[in-house]
């Protein structure tokens, strides 16, 4: 007690103000956003109808927005799987059930119309997150247009439906009673599933191996003796004598000073190598391909920033590039420039 | 087989020194010398041994090194070359959304050095310009507000000691083995000291109705703007609001300037450079939560919000693609980690889990953090299959890679806690392999 009190007789003159900010309501940090703040980043849309926009689109206009900006990922009927497949694997019966039957297989066949359980998700994430190189770009009708064209390549509506704030929530999708919360790690105190055995002693009588890395997939994430370091009591086996498989991506400029960026490095950085290689054809021709059409002509370089920038189509072939919004002007200019010059 | 550790059987290897040089460091040797060939020879040593006294001094020392700040922000040695983030090939089409894997083999202690925290983005790396940024926190709460980093850092800060671990880590491996090192089986897990705001804070800021408010949205200023939804018995209990990593900020990678850190559950929900937080009373069923980021079970069924990262541990040393130097003494160490607590023991066997020893665990033991274990074993040359087991302090035991089959079949793609083996050959090579 004497102790408390001559700890204050020192003390109770610095505390008011430390027992004030204690005592205040609130930090007073910051400000109330503003209602154009709000609606230009409160975009999402929920199961329940939270957040859906007033707009419409018919699976006719989707089409042709899929072709010209969704195709060259995920395939002309959304069948791709090098991305999302979009597009595959429901049944008839699955709209009926609402459980995708194709999931049950051996051989699951995963799409977004396997999976996915409600339509807003498919709308939400089209509409922030998509095209992939140039989201946000959909106004709010092109996002109702695409929605139903997806929905109509699983077959899930019409040809002639029209999507909108109304029928996107009365969507039936056909894995809609495919998802479970029913489950402990959705829970902070949730039970384990699987539990492992705690006997120390004589716990199993024969130890065989199930399973091992072949020896051709040994060297296939690159040569293990560069990814340890030769120091201490163990080395990285060299896997070079298990083939010449090319190794992981890695920075090599990381440990020198940094040196000036490379057009190669802007291609990978814009994701044009998704659909261009350096010299075959993916879905747009490679780029020593293009490089060899407009070798010497004197207009090429314009040109070739143009179509970066904008896109286009029928040059070769009917798959259409989108328009590049995403990459810097200097960029564009970059890489129109190393094309000129022969893509080496 | 024998764990009591006899000392050091094998010397570190002397390379840089020559045979003579080593032999005329032993006087025994020398007079061995000096009987069978006789004084001749023992001048002739003697000369050598002068001359050769500046090969025995490093350059380094017999000249004037660098300047301090010869690197504003220092970077590890050239030697450590080795010591870096990879991809697994093949894994994805594209860099932009995919995920590059910690070098865990190569890491001592529980702290992950943040240039070599794994990355996961969905739509590319974006660089957010800190002055810039804003945090929104609205939806059903009593006054929303707007704020700026000056504003996020200027709330009371805890700083905590926490895994990150992708819901994914380990999902190549449920059927088969399908990758060579602890690096691409469980490098999708880091640890670091992360500062920043309680998120209790600023809903106590902000102003929550609990009875309504069950569920705070997380998006990202990414071109994913990724979004996954957070109980509010998670958000209450431990979430942060991160802009501290390891004593800097956060790395772009990494989520700067702000992300959000969800303590034991799977690393998407962490999300990085967050510019949003909603209250509401209902899941958002997201992309991210409703697409991917769930749980196929052999009915075909899909467990969602499967957040929690159970018990799980790993032996780092030695593991796959490592070959030992050779017989004797070896520390057998690695990292075991839970998102319910704390770790309370590991186990370690030798013998492809037929008999297991209880491992020393590195003091500090943190909540949801990695905890460091380590094991003395002799080496004889035999052949042998190296086992951990982990058990946490709500007592669940770590699976093996059966137990947890028999359950979840092999589609799951998330949340393979098992067991790890790792084959100890008799050449000293080690790989990758499962046990019936």
């Amino acid at each position: 007690m004497f102790r408390s009190l001559s700890a204050c007789a020192t003390l109770c003159l610095a505390l008011p103000s430390a027992v004030d900010a204690q005592q205040r309501t609130g930090y007073g940090l910051g400000r109330a956003p503003t209602t154009q703040e709000i609606n230009a980043w409160d975009i999402d849309v929920r199961p329940d109808g939270h957040g859906v926009r007033k707009g419409a689109g018919t699976v006719a206009q989707g089409q042709k927005i899929y072709d010209e900006q969704c195709a060259s990922c995920h395939g002309t009927f959304g069948e791709s799987t090098s991305y999302m497949a979009v597009a595959g694997g429901v049944r008839k019966t699955d709209l009926q059930s609402g459980r995708a039957s194709a999931l049950k297989d051996a051989t699951a066949i995963r799409t977004l119309g396997t999976k996915l359980n409600y339509a807003t998700t498919l709308w939400d994430y089209i509409y922030r997150a998509m095209p992939w190189t140039n989201p946000q770009s959909l106004t709010v009708d092109q996002t109702y247009a695409v929605t139903a064209y997806v929905l109509h390549l699983n077959e899930i509506v019409g040809a002639d439906f029209e999507l909108n704030e109304k029928t996107l929530l009365a969507v039936q999708m056909p894995n809609r009673n495919g998802l479970t919360t029913a489950h402990g790690l959705s829970r902070v105190d949730g039970r384990p599933d699987a539990q492992g055995t705690l006997c120390m002693k004589d716990c199993v009588r024969d130890v065989t191996i199930a399973s091992a890395l072949p020896e051709f997939a040994r060297n296939q994430s690159g040569n293990l003796a560069e990814q340890r370091r030769p120091l201490g009591p163990m080395r990285g086996i060299d896997t070079a004598k298990y083939g010449s498989k090319g190794g992981p991506a890695v920075a090599k400029t990381q440990m020198s000073a940094p040196a000036g960026v490379h057009p190669t490095e802007l291609l990978a950085r814009y994701a044009c190598t998704a659909c261009h290689g350096l010299t075959n054809k993916i879905v747009g021709p490679g780029f020593s391909e293009i490089a060899g059409r407009y070798q010497g002509q004197p207009a090429a370089l314009g040109y070739l920033s143009t179509k970066i920038r904008d896109g286009g189509q029928g040059v070769w072939g009917s798959v259409p590039m989108p328009a590049q919004a995403a990459v810097k002007e200097a960029d564009v200019n970059a890489i129109a420039q190393w094309l000129v010059n022969g893509a080496r | 087989m024998n764990l009591q550790p006899k000392g050091r059987l094998l010397l570190a290897p002397e390379n840089h020194l020559s045979a003579a040089h080593l032999a005329q460091g032993s006087r025994r040797s020398f007079l061995r010398g000096g009987v069978a060939a006789g004084a001749s020879i023992a001048s002739s040593a003697a000369l050598a041994q002068a001359s050769d006294v500046s090969s025995l001094i490093p350059p380094w020392t017999r000249s004037l090194g660098g300047p301090v700040v010869a690197t504003g922000y220092g970077m590890p040695s050239k030697h450590e070359v080795n010591v870096q983030r990879r991809q697994s090939p093949g894994l994805t089409p594209q860099p932009q959304a995919s995920v590059s894997f910690t070098p865990l083999q190569n890491l001592f202690g529980i702290i992950t050095p943040s240039g070599v925290h794994f990355e996961r983005h969905h739509s590319g790396m974006p660089e957010v310009d800190p002055q810039q940024h804003r945090l929104m926190i609205h939806g059903m709460v009593k006054r929303p507000l707007m704020l700026t980093m000056d504003d996020v850092m200027r709330f009371s800060s805890v700083s905590r000691i926490h895994f990150i671990e992708c819901g994914a880590n380990g999902g190549m491996e449920w059927a088969n083995v399908a990758v060579p090192t602890v690096q691409y089986t469980h490098g999708m897990v880091a640890c670091s000291e992360f500062t920043g705001v309680l998120l209790s804070t600023l809903l106590d800021e902000v102003g929550i109705d609990r009875t309504l408010a069950k569920f705070v949205l997380a998006e990202g200023s990414d071109g994913s703007a990724l979004t996954r939804t957070i109980p509010m018995e998670f958000a209450l209990n431990d979430v942060m609001v991160v802009y501290g990593q390891n004593g800097e900020m956060l790395r772009p990678e990494n989520g700067y300037p702000l992300r959000l850190l969800v303590p034991g559950v799977q690393g998407v929900s962490s999300v990085k450079w967050l510019r949003r937080l909603e209250v509401g009373d209902k899941p958002w069923n997201t992309r991210e939560e409703a697409l991917h980021y769930i749980d196929l079970m052999p009915d075909g069924i899909h467990r969602q919000y499967s957040g929690v990262q159970e018990v799980k541990s790993v032996i780092t040393m030695p593991s796959g693609g490592q070959k030992l130097v050779g017989q004797g003494y070896y520390e057998i160490t690695g990292l075991a980690w839970s998102g319910r607590g704390k770790v309370r023991r590991v186990d370690v066997s030798v013998d492809g889990g037929r008999n297991w020893h209880t491992a020393r665990l590195q003091e500090p033991v943190l909540t949801k953090a990695l905890t460091r274990f380590r094991l003395d074993w002799n080496w004889n040359g035999a052949p042998a299959l190296l086992q951990s087991r982990a058990i946490d302090d709500t007592g669940h035991v770590q699976p093996s890679i059966h137990q947890l089959r028999a359950v979840r079949g092999v589609r799951s793609i998330y949340h393979n806690n098992a067991v790890q083996t790792w084959s100890v050959q008799a050449d000293g090579e080690v790989w990758n392999v499962q046990v019936a």
